[in-house]
């Protein structure tokens, strides 16, 4: 540094300009301290809760080392039987997701003009102003015995799937459609349209373009939408309740057991399946090697 | 799958023909009624500055760009409402397009993939491709592990394996440096003899198109001003905006072409036709008095600005093969020099001065005819066969 330089600067400034750790030091301690102490530090200490227990009179959580719950949750048929539903569920809602997502984001990024361009992003991004609950709401409306779905279908002989399994797919399928499009919205304009234009001057039709060409290089984007909507199912309870019907996922087991059953270690217990679900599910998109191209 | 030719036509019929070719963007006509005939196994470049409608051209006859009205028509056969895919016409892109989760070998097979050509056979004719563009032994790598100039040869090898009759080139050399881009056009030049097929080459280096070319078609607003060898191009410009745009012209308008050259109009004389001499010599006919301005050192030769004491700067291209290391050691101190410019009459290009209104439109984007008014010359800029 000249002198000339340094002298009209704030001699803070200065300090900071040369001694770069210090500057870095500065610019990261409250978002590591919030990272370390807020967010990582209270899931520990929910997941330690998994392995305490409650005392059965006062209903106070007992800091009792024992495995019991992680047994329970493992061998118990009704955790079981839920889990697997769960996951169903999940990769129900994630392939309706991606199946809905594809065109309309390649519409987005390489078929509409600029205009319609911002204007579909928009329309996109609309829902996530709503509140959830609304939204959930809404369908149940739309779902009802005499709700605009009924009334679509039954002229050609359907009728609605009423509350259940199906609507809570459909229901999540519909919270989380944006959260899959945006990812692969941005993984289709990244892709050069120069690259679609030479597969065609190469003799390759649309379909075998899309297939050869665009898939693979949107494959890192699919599977970051897939992550979202695969993730956000296994931990929904909301939307199950208020369209589920009876039916129950991993997300309602863990709020009876909170709320009503009064066994928050049980309750993290189960909370550690879609977890552990969810690591398993990335440590397979990593294996694609999807997630360096990221 | 693209079609195969049945029946080879070897006679007249052009590579490609087009006729009344227009395209329009909102309201810019990029291409204005277009007719262009381009020849069987020719080195066609389309040169014009940016904007002026020769990759707009060049979209067409590959198939991504609808035209407005008019006809493609490739070899006797009328393309234009035909897919990309189904065109015998491959295109070697500026940015390359190369498949970047491919490896080179794949994206060179890509086009006989797609076309069901059986694993071995498209392997062996992929590696035959490498190597004709002296790339052996890259073809596990992966484009982002090229250079600018190994990824500009896979574009090719991969445009040319599929056999196609004609090959569209959209500034294809652009991204490279210098020294390579002099290199790859020695490359091009005997790849497209070796392959003897058409190609069509899109460019705004008019060094490049005279370098590489039989025959030019120099663009301006979405019209060709001018059709021919690059002899002809640079020798015989026919219009201001040609001269202008290919090399360097000294131009002369009406009052000071008569004062000067002793004829109307609006007239050219190239650089290097010009002489400087400290005294009229008398050997040539034409001759002016002026004074030296600038001296510009440019290694193989040296470009001397020169006012004229009629009012007119010119530019004077001296090779430095002919001038002696001493005068070249000295050009500072030949500011200020009185000098006697010199050359022959047939050195001057009489050029279409109707269409001296096109000559600043060079940069801007081409308007509608409308704005040009009557100024722009309608028939003799055209087509010239």
């Amino acid at each position: 540094m000249t002198s000339e330089t340094s002298a009209r600067t704030h001699p803070a400034s200065a300090f900071l300009h040369r001694h770069v750790r210090v500057r870095l030091g500065l610019l990261l301690s409250a978002p590591l301290l919030w990272l370390g102490l807020v967010y990582i530090a209270a899931l520990a200490a929910l997941l330690i809760t998994a392995f305490w227990t409650v005392d059965t009179f006062t209903g106070q959580v007992r800091i009792e080392w024992t495995l019991d719950n992680i047994v329970t949750v493992i061998s118990g048929s009704l955790y079981q039987a839920v889990t697997l539903r769960t996951v169903g569920v999940a990769v129900v809602v994630t392939l309706i997701d991606i199946a809905v997502a594809l065109p309309i984001a390649f519409f987005m990024a390489k078929v509409a003009s600029k205009r319609w361009q911002r204007i579909l992003v928009i329309a996109v991004l609309m829902p996530l102003w709503a509140s959830y609950l609304v939204k959930a709401y809404a369908w149940r409306s739309v779902l009802s015995q005499d709700g605009i779905f009924a009334w679509l279908v039954e002229p050609f002989g359907g009728s609605t799937p009423g509350y259940g399994l199906h609507a809570a797919v459909i229901t999540l399928a519909y919270l989380w459609l944006p959260y899959v499009i945006l990812p692969i919205y941005a993984g289709l304009e990244r892709v050069p349209d120069s690259l679609l234009e030479a597969s065609g001057d190469l003799g390759a039709n649309s379909w075998r373009t899309f297939r050869s060409v665009v898939l693979p290089l949107l494959w890192p984007a699919i599977l970051a939408g897939s992550i979202f909507s695969f993730s956000l199912t296994l931990g929904d309870y909301i939307t199950v309740n208020i369209v589920g019907g009876t039916s129950q996922l991993l997300g309602n087991l863990v709020y009876t057991n909170v709320g009503a059953a009064n066994n928050l270690p049980l309750a993290s217990a189960i909370s550690l399946v879609p977890i552990a679900i969810i690591f398993v599910y990335l440590a397979a998109v990593r294996r694609t090697g999807a997630l360096s191209n990221l | 799958m693209s079609p195969r030719w049945t029946g080879e036509r070897t006679g007249r019929t052009p590579a490609i023909r087009l006729r009344g070719l227009t395209k329009t963007f909102g309201s810019v006509n990029a291409v204005d009624n277009l007719d262009l005939d381009i020849a069987e196994g020719e080195f066609f470049s389309m040169l014009g500055p940016s904007g002026s409608g020769k990759t707009t051209v060049l979209r067409v006859i590959a198939g991504f760009e609808q035209p407005t009205a008019g006809t493609v028509v490739l070899r006797g056969q009328d393309v234009t409402a035909k897919a990309p895919f189904d065109r015998d016409v491959n295109t070697v892109f500026q940015d390359y397009a190369l498949f970047p989760h491919m490896s080179v070998i794949e994206n060179i097979a890509y086009g006989l993939r797609v076309r069901g050509v059986a694993k071995a056979e498209r392997l062996a004719r992929a590696q035959e491709a490498l190597e004709v563009v002296q790339l052996r032994g890259f073809a596990q790598r992966k484009p982002s592990e090229l250079s600018g100039g190994q990824r500009q040869r896979v574009a090719l090898a991969r445009a040319t394996v599929v056999r196609p009759k004609v090959l569209l080139l959209d500034e294809p050399l652009g991204a490279l440096d210098l020294k390579l881009r002099e290199q790859m056009q020695v490359e091009l030049k005997e790849l497209q003899r070796s392959l003897g097929i058409t190609f069509i080459f899109v460019t705004h280096d008019q060094e490049e198109a005279l370098t590489l070319s039989d025959r030019i078609a120099v663009f301006n607003a979405g019209k060709v001003v001018q059709l021919g060898t690059p002899t002809e191009i640079y020798e015989r410009p026919s219009s201001p905006f040609v001269a202008a745009f290919v090399g360097t012209s000294n131009i002369f308008e009406d009052a000071l072409a008569r004062a000067v050259l002793g004829r109307g109009g609006t007239n050219s004389v190239r650089p290097e036709r010009i002489s400087l001499h400290s005294a009229p010599t008398g050997e040539s006919t034409i001759s002016a008095a002026g004074t030296i301005a600038e001296v510009i050192y440019i290694g193989t030769a040296t470009r001397i600005i020169v006012d004229l004491d009629v009012g007119k700067r010119i530019t004077v291209l001296e090779h430095n093969a002919t001038a002696s290391v001493e005068s070249r050691a000295s050009v500072s101190d030949r500011r200020g020099e009185r000098v006697h410019a010199e050359w022959p009459p047939e050195a001057i290009v009489a050029l279409d001065s109707d269409s001296a209104a096109t000559l600043g439109d060079a940069a801007p984007a081409p308007q509608g005819p409308v704005g040009h008014g009557a100024s722009i010359a309608p028939a003799t800029a055209s087509k010239i066969p």
